[in-house]
């Protein structure tokens, strides 16, 4: 496994020894206003400085950065090392980049979610590369006796054009390791950028196609013991009994041990501690409710009529608007709960010593994670490590921490190194999903179909705030309402890949549908209405770019020849989400008197496109995430108990299933937002919309697959 | 337990596991080949495709009792250097999110242009459907085996 400690001695030695000698620029990432300092390999070889993080050049040219932020997917490992070596100059095939393990000393916010770390790093990342870049530059002109500004930078190089002279980076570490690093460098403009918008590949494709050791579950350490763990059936039960002697006599098991409402079976191999876990025979009570999806029809809709609802956003007057109303438009829109499915399931490996703890495996937030088995041990953190590995997708999931406790848990009561499995049955029916949640809609128009009033109520299910409420229309009603009901259930809910978003997006989006056709309206035109209205007069704060969303609107209504195709009913949705903008137009043609979805166009402008190849298959992947939920994702209930509780149960998109998805950016040179969640948000909207405009069906519930619309096709 | 004898990637193993365990944890807990991955255990996401005897399989719920003297090829085997040309496709083609389901994804990839070196699109999705990727990399997917295919005499 290629991981890195940063604070260990041994390490330092390995990288050093691997580079050869050469420059080490340490940096401070989580400030970027605070100067470079440049470390002598030397220092570094004998372990005896421990700076925050570091690019290294070594004399074999070969650069080797450090990436902070757990991968999962997102293609962060290959865009952070594109940016150093975009403003380094580098020759990209001598960078490698290493996973860098918890250090929240030197990375501030070493964290995967909310699709923040482009925009967190940017300038810093560019900071390094430029330092070192000037710094190398500064050495090849002591050395030729010339004015550093006569030197030029490329491929690894350094050049003299009036001499013909040039110099590899290799060649010139050791002299720029004694130079002093500046306090302020000047960054490249984006129309010199040779790497960034470039596609390169994920730096890890080979290790992948060749079956490495890279995720958590194909961590192996010498005596390490298996296990996996018994949890409630339900959710609302509590542990009574345990009786574990069948699951002891079992061959290869080596502890049977109980804590809270969870009994671990621990042994030799991973097929037999899940045999003998069949052999346990475990006695719940009730704790709390039960609860089947049938309640929660019931508990909506008493929500929505009775609740106690928190005001989100008020503007005006929507007492009155609605009063004026020439015509009132209203509909609900419901989500079910929503498992995360990362195909690599949960696990950790935890080794609960006499001097501290080690924590091996796929996180989302590594720091969270130690902060828990902290709690969990009495152990100070210093004396816990982490070691991030590469993960088999998050969605969400892997936010959490519980896996991470459990096997800390388990480790510390059989006192030997363990790694606890999830099967996907364990995965999937042991919570932490997506709430289900409902919409309810409201809008007044007037006589000339303008929109005067508009309300939403929320109602989720342990889902807090279900609504997002600055976002688009807030901001071009003047009279506005916004609240939510929260319903606290013994079922335990998450941020699965774009929070709440990731539903409501699809339920606004359907929902303006309705209201444009209800006003008369072309859906984009009655958009771009709405937003020249925020402009010129806007109600309340506006707190999304009116110019961006605009941009990505009439990108969409431009490559998808909106409403001019023949035969294709076209459906339009746009949405705001993690600092980016997307705008989709779906695409269904009627074949055979069915309704395809035939391709999915998207808009997107999330600044400048760091790698396109990562960028276009975040966006399709995003896309097809979205609509993969949107149609089949389905997680139900009864009497406390998930009833799907594997694929074969819980249906995932697969590629009979998916559209052409067609990306376009918006190059407009604004500095990178992420792209991880961006693109899922809308996908729901542009299909619902396009499906009605075929079949004058709306679809108000998800999953689609269930709706009457779809009833009898497969 | 008992000590069951394989060939895998034209290397002779030999594991003392009781009979009903699945392949899957035999390759990974016994012979210590994690490339092929656990993802559903009941051969319904693809994760896990060996190929026995040239065929893909799913490697999750085939006994090892039931191999015999089967050769088993997984990832690991599939080329000496990592480049067979699907695995040579998938590189160019730059199919990997997360990545854990591309090994799985390339086996059943690989079986098939060993029996149809050109593919027609609808082989190729009908072939493939039965691996899921949760990341949503199916049109790359796609391109990528018809890229291979291109590669392949």
């Amino acid at each position: 496994m290629e991981t890195f400690e940063n604070t260990s001695r041994r390490s330092f030695m390995k990288i050093a020894a691997a580079a050869g000698g050469g420059l080490f620029l340490g940096f401070n990432w989580t400030n970027a206003t605070a100067s470079p300092v440049v470390v002598h390999a030397k220092d570094v070889a004998a372990g005896t400085v421990n700076f925050n993080s570091y690019l290294s050049i070594g004399t074999d040219n070969i650069i080797t950065i450090v990436s902070p932020n757990p991968e999962i997917g997102q293609g962060i490992k290959t865009a952070f090392p594109m940016v150093v070596a975009e403003e380094l100059d580098a020759d990209w095939k001598t960078v490698k980049t290493v996973q860098g393990n918890l250090d929240p000393a030197a990375f501030e916010r070493q964290v995967t979610g909310g699709s923040g770390a482009v925009p967190h790093s940017w300038e810093r990342l560019r900071q390094a590369g430029a330092t070192a870049r000037y710094l190398l530059v500064e050495a090849a002109a002591a050395r030729w006796k010339v004015q550093p500004t006569e030197c030029s930078t490329s491929d690894g190089k350094v050049f003299h054009k009036a001499s013909g002279k040039s110099l590899s980076y290799g060649e010139l570490v050791e002299e720029a390791s004694k130079l002093t690093a500046p306090k302020e460098v000047k960054l490249k403009e984006e129309k010199d950028f040779k790497l960034i918008g470039k596609s390169v590949r994920n730096v890890d494709n080979h290790n992948i196609a060749t079956g490495k050791p890279l995720f958590g579950l194909d961590f192996h350490r010498e005596g390490m013991l298996f296990a996996v763990i018994q949890r409630p059936k339900a959710f609302g039960f509590k542990l009574q009994s345990v009786d574990d002697k069948a699951a002891r006599a079992m061959p290869g098991i080596v502890d049977v041990v109980t804590f809270e409402n969870s009994v671990a079976v621990v042994g030799k191999s991973t097929w037999q501690v899940n045999k003998a876990r069949l052999a346990l025979k475990i006695e719940y009570e009730k704790a709390a409710d039960l609860e089947s999806s049938s309640d929660h029809n019931r508990i909506f809709q008493d929500l929505l009529n009775n609740g106690e609802a928190t005001v989100r956003r008020k503007d005006g007057d929507v007492h009155t608007a609605f009063k004026n109303a020439a015509k009132v438009i209203k509909a609900e829109y419901q989500c079910p709960f929503l498992a995360h499915s990362p195909l690599e399931p949960m696990n950790f490996f935890a080794h609960v010593r006499a001097d501290g703890v080690e924590l091996v495996g796929p996180t989302q937030t590594p720091d969270r994670a130690r902060g828990e088995v902290a709690k969990l041990t009495g152990f100070p953190v210093e004396k816990i490590s982490v070691e991030i590995t590469r993960q088999g997708g998050g969605f969400g999931r892997r936010l959490a921490a519980d896996f991470v406790v459990e096997a800390a848990h388990v480790s510390k009561l059989v006192k030997a190194p363990v790694k606890v499995i999830w099967t996907r049955e364990d995965d999937m029916t042991g919570g932490i999903y997506r709430p289900a949640v409902r919409y309810r809609f409201e809008a007044a128009l007037d006589k000339s179909g303008e929109l005067i009033g508009y309300k939403l109520r929320g109602v989720g299910m342990n889902a807090g705030n279900s609504t997002r409420e600055d976002n688009f229309p807030s901001g071009s009603v003047d009279n506005l309402l916004i609240d939510s009901v929260d319903h606290k259930s013994p079922i335990t809910t998450g941020p699965w890949r774009a929070p709440i978003t990731n539903f409501l997006a699809y339920a606004e989006q359907s929902f303006l549908d309705e209201v444009a056709e209800a006003a008369g309206k072309d859906p984009i035109e009655f958009r771009l209405n709405l937003l020249e209205k925020a402009k010129k007069q806007p109600a309340g704060e506006v707190k999304y770019d009116i110019d961006r969303m605009i941009a990505v609107i009439k990108l969409a209504r431009d490559k998808s020849n909106w409403g001019k195709k023949k035969g294709v009913h076209q459906g339009f949705s746009v949405y705001f989400s993690h600092r980016s903008y997307v705008a989709q137009v779906g695409e269904v043609v009627i074949e055979k008197g069915k309704p395809i979805l035939k391709n999915v166009i998207a808009a997107v402008d999330c600044g400048i496109v760091i790698n396109l190849s990562g960028s276009l298959q975040q966006v399709r992947g995003g896309v097809v995430d979205g609509l993969g939920h949107a149609m089949y994702g389905n997680m139900t209930f009864k009497n406390g108990a998930a009833d799907q509780t594997n694929f074969d149960g819980f249906r995932l998109i697969r590629m009979s299933e998916i559209p052409e998805v067609d990306v376009h950016f918006v190059d407009n040179g604004i500095s990178p937002t992420g792209l991880g969640e961006p693109a899922l948000p809308p996908t729901g909207g542009a299909v619902a919309n396009a499906f009605y405009k075929a079949t004058k069906q709306r679809l108000r519930n998800q999953p689609f697959i269930e709706e009457p619309l779809f009833k009898g096709i497969s | 337990m008992a000590l069951f004898k394989l060939t895998v990637n034209k290397r002779a193993y030999q594991a003392d596991v009781e009979g009903d365990t699945p392949l899957l944890w035999v390759l990974r807990d016994n012979l210590g080949l994690v490339g092929t991955k656990y993802g559903c255990g009941i051969a319904q996401c693809g994760a896990c495709t060996v190929h026995l005897d040239g065929k893909a399989v799913r490697s999750c719920v085939l006994p090892v009792s039931a191999i015999g003297q089967g050769k088993v090829t997984t990832i690991e085997g599939l080329s000496d250097k990592g480049d067979h040309p699907v695995q040579q496709a998938w590189d160019e083609v730059d199919v990997a999110q997360c990545g854990y389901c591309q090994a799985g994804q390339i086996m059943t990839a690989a079986a098939l242009l060993k029996e149809k070196p050109k593919p027609t699109d609808e082989e190729i999705v009908n072939t493939m459907n039965g691996n899921i990727c949760r990341c949503g990399t199916y049109h790359r997917i796609h391109e990528a085996v018809k890229v291979a295919a291109s590669k392949t005499k």
